[in-house]
């Protein structure tokens, strides 16, 4: 008698559990096709958008240099991708990117996670932080090309700056918000502070770390534009200021797919990391 | 209790703890003197009106808190922080919702630091078997009902092995029907692991139903107003809380509490 009751109770658990949709459905399932639909349409979309681009561009309504058609995009694409100085451009670009977005997660992670668990060390960065965060951080850059020079390094230093304060304040917030009742839990079975940090700060900040790195992944973008725009020697986006001060105006939008196309894929990247952490959540 | 009572595991004399709120120059007395033995594998209910200092008193058991004057002494050993002797069943299921079912109920061993990653293992299924969720190992707290997710918070206790089991409200928050279920599933795993146990709770039913003995405080501050040996046989089926005997039990608790209300509001007034 004891043990029935309770079983019949699992059982019972086990089978609201089973089924992820606990509410009934009120439309009827979707159909495989039907499923596709959000998809279909936004592909639709698009390419009628395309289309009907190309057909004002060949209806020459408008010159060419101020709107080429798509066609004499891709053309430009091509054209510039498969030149000698794309190579050059993308390298320092991408090494730009590369090593200012790391340095930025290299110490604003940390720093963010010191700031959050020692609450001195914040009241010592508070003042910089504040400062910093709220002046538009492209503004240092006459600043950081006196420091710098025109090469790679002020634009490792603006995207730096850009995404070490998303990161590094992100990552604060998340240690701070600790649940206190996980907080009571371990303090009950004797945890130290190590511990605590190890097995709920940790863990508990991961979400907002995530957030900080797909924010930062932004600015860093608009430090190696808007950096290179003001002063370089090689870069996308300076072959992107280049094209425009003479007019290659498809070659204006070649560069700026290109920086379009690596945001997208870093936010891509950030969003399979997040799936890999967020496995415990329900979907 | 089963006739010879055995020998004091938890021994509480004038126990008195104030706690300062926010906003406030004045430390609130919470506990005013409470005096109390429990024996080994006893099954203790407290109750009392609400905000008695019942939750206090078990958060200071744990050490989680500090008393002021008295002496409280598990197994001898004056308590002065919490300790692998006691662990605690919260009323919310406090799990870390990024880790299994089998994560979490190794945690509270691997924080105490005393076994080796296979023996925690090993113990962590073993008790998840005992409270009915063999199956689950691999299943994340979010993605279990409540009830199931006080049994891993129940597993985590027992699975330190401790010496008395403290459970603060644990059912609380649950549905009435699951509550029952779980009433009766907790007395099975006591039956089985015969830890003394502290249960605190607001229904009476429920103090009753579970315990060897009812103690019964006084409103804040909180003390022993009385202490009732429920002498009803075990094992208990949740028939018995229609049994006449079980009813007058109920009867003289809830007389005992009214009696603290009227007097605290008297006092209010």
């Amino acid at each position: 008698m004891s043990t029935r009751t309770p079983q019949g109770e699992v059982a019972f658990e086990v089978a609201a559990t089973a089924e992820p949709e606990a509410q009934p459905a009120l439309r009827r399932p979707r159909s495989r096709v039907a499923s596709f639909e959000p998809w279909l349409i936004g592909v639709a979309s698009v390419v009628v958008f395309l289309v009907a681009w190309q057909l004002v561009a060949m209806a020459r309504v408008v010159p060419e240099l101020f709107l080429p058609g798509p066609t004499d995009i891709v053309t430009a694409l091509v054209a510039y991708v498969t030149s000698s100085e794309f190579a050059i451009d993308a390298a320092t670009s991408g090494q730009e990117l590369a090593i200012g977005y790391g340095l930025a997660i290299v110490v604003g992670l940390p720093l963010g996670l010191l700031m959050g668990w020692y609450r001195r060390l914040q009241y010592v960065l508070d003042p910089f932080i504040s400062f910093f965060y709220s002046t538009p951080r492209i503004a240092l850059l006459p600043l950081l090309i006196i420091w710098f020079g025109i090469g790679i390094w002020s634009k490792v230093a603006v995207i730096f700056l850009g995404a070490f304060f998303p990161i590094a304040i992100n990552t604060f917030a998340g240690v701070r918000s600790l649940d206190a009742t996980l907080l009571k839990a371990a303090r009950s079975f004797g945890a130290s502070d190590a511990q605590i940090f190890r097995t709920i700060a940790l863990p508990g900040s991961v979400p907002f770390i995530l957030t900080g790195l797909r924010l930062g992944v932004g600015h860093a973008l608009i430090g190696v534009v808007v950096g290179e725009l003001v002063a370089a020697q090689h870069g996308v986006g300076l072959a992107m200021s280049t094209a425009g001060s003479t007019f290659q105006t498809a070659k204006v939008f070649a560069a700026l797919i290109i920086i379009a196309g690596a945001g997208v894929i870093l936010q891509i990247l950030l969003q399979r990391l997040e799936r890999r952490f967020d496995a415990w959540r329900p979907r | 209790m089963d006739g010879q009572r055995t020998a004091v595991k938890l021994s509480a004399r004038n126990v008195r703890v104030h706690y300062w709120r926010e906003r406030s120059d004045e430390p609130l007395l919470a506990l005013d003197g409470v005096t109390l033995d429990v024996h080994e594998g006893e099954f203790v209910s407290i109750v009392g009106p609400s905000g008695c200092g019942k939750t206090t008193f078990l958060n200071a058991l744990d050490g989680l808190l500090p008393i002021s004057s008295g002496s409280l002494v598990i197994d001898g050993r004056p308590v002065t922080g919490p300790g692998r002797d006691r662990a605690m069943v919260f009323q919310q299921p406090s799990l870390l919702p990024w880790r299994s079912v089998l994560g979490n109920v190794m945690y509270g061993m691997e924080l105490e630091r005393q076994l080796s990653r296979r023996e925690m293992r090993e113990r962590a299924r073993e008790h998840i078997r005992l409270v009915g969720l063999e199956g689950f190992e691999d299943a994340y707290p979010l993605e279990l009902s409540g009830g199931m997710q006080q049994r891993v918070n129940l597993a985590r206790a027992l699975a330190t092995d401790p010496v008395m089991l403290l459970l603060d409200e644990p059912f609380a928050a649950l549905d009435a029907q699951t509550r029952e279920f779980m009433q009766l599933e907790l007395l099975r795993i006591w039956r089985q692991t015969r830890k003394t146990a502290i249960f605190i709770t607001h229904d009476i039913k429920e103090a009753i139903y579970l315990a060897d003995r009812v103690v019964v405080f006084t409103a804040r501050p909180g003390r022993v107003k009385e202490e009732i040996d429920v002498d009803l046989a075990r094992p208990r089926e949740l028939r018995i809380k229609r049994d006449p005997r079980f009813l007058a039990y109920e009867d003289r608790v809830w007389t005992l509490i009214e009696e603290e209300g009227t007097m605290a509001r008297a006092a209010a007034r």
